[in-house]
């Protein structure tokens, strides 16, 4: 593909509940392979989607949570997460996992690309994508 | 005897809770299943309701939906119970009827 646009990826569910949580990563996997520069953006109850620890050993439910901590080598270069939605939920950036980054090419590395933001950056983020995709 | 009411979806994205709490009576059961399991969670904007409603009514959480979701026992409002797949059969038989809230 010759010309790379800005992908931006809302979530706005919980992870389980619905089939949105998984059916956005699904996307972004198979978007991968358009080289396009991609971000992820969590608010509302798409908070929870990152919170750590999650166990379906007692469910019938396959356990996704795994696959956001590869999202990195997948091309996703930001996934950014609405502060107050956090916050209105009782979580903090501690209750959420690290998903690290690395450019073979350049060999730049990020430790964790989850970054919290507020609304006025939300809105910022979402206003500068040239395509987002809801979920 | 009283009802046992369900409530499957999150009280951040719907109203199912709180309308669960406003027409149950007291005595009655709510039991907080799938993403309504996320109405157990200590220090979010949900909690004074959910407190309130405790006050004449049972709450319980299904512990196989608040496992999948990372929601550990720490994190769960103080006087909910938390039930296995046969603690939610008890209940249905304990009560007169099961109301669903979705």
């Amino acid at each position: 593909m010759s010309e790379i646009k800005k992908f931006m990826y809302l979530n706005r569910r919980a992870p389980y509940g619905t089939i949105y949580a998984w059916e956005s990563l699904e996307v972004v996997l198979i978007g991968a392979a358009f080289d396009q520069e991609v971000s992820l953006m969590f608010a509302d109850d798409g908070v929870f989607q990152l919170v750590k620890g999650s166990d379906t050993s007692e469910s019938d439910m396959k356990n996704f949570m795994p696959t956001y901590r590869t999202l990195g080598d997948y091309g996703v270069r930001h996934m950014y997460v609405d502060g107050a939605s956090l916050a209105a939920r009782g979580l903090t950036q501690d209750d959420l996992i690290e998903v690290a980054w690395e450019d073979f090419e350049t060999e730049e590395e990020v430790d964790n690309i989850v970054e919290i933001v507020d609304a006025d950056q939300v809105a910022k983020l979402m206003a500068e994508s040239e395509v987002v995709f809801s979920f | 005897m009283a009802d046992l009411h369900t409530v499957n979806k999150s009280p951040f994205e719907k109203n199912s809770l709180e309308a669960a709490i406003k027409f149950s009576l007291a005595g009655a059961s709510i039991l907080l299943i799938e993403d309504g399991v996320y109405g157990a969670l200590k220090g979010t904007v949900a909690e004074d309701m959910v407190k309130g409603a405790m006050g004449d009514r049972k709450v319980y959480a299904l512990k196989s939906d608040l496992m999948a979701r990372a929601i550990k026992d720490d994190r769960i409002i103080e006087g909910i119970a938390v039930v296995d797949y046969a603690g939610f059969v008890d209940l249905v038989e304990a009560n007169d009827k099961v109301q669903a809230w979705l």
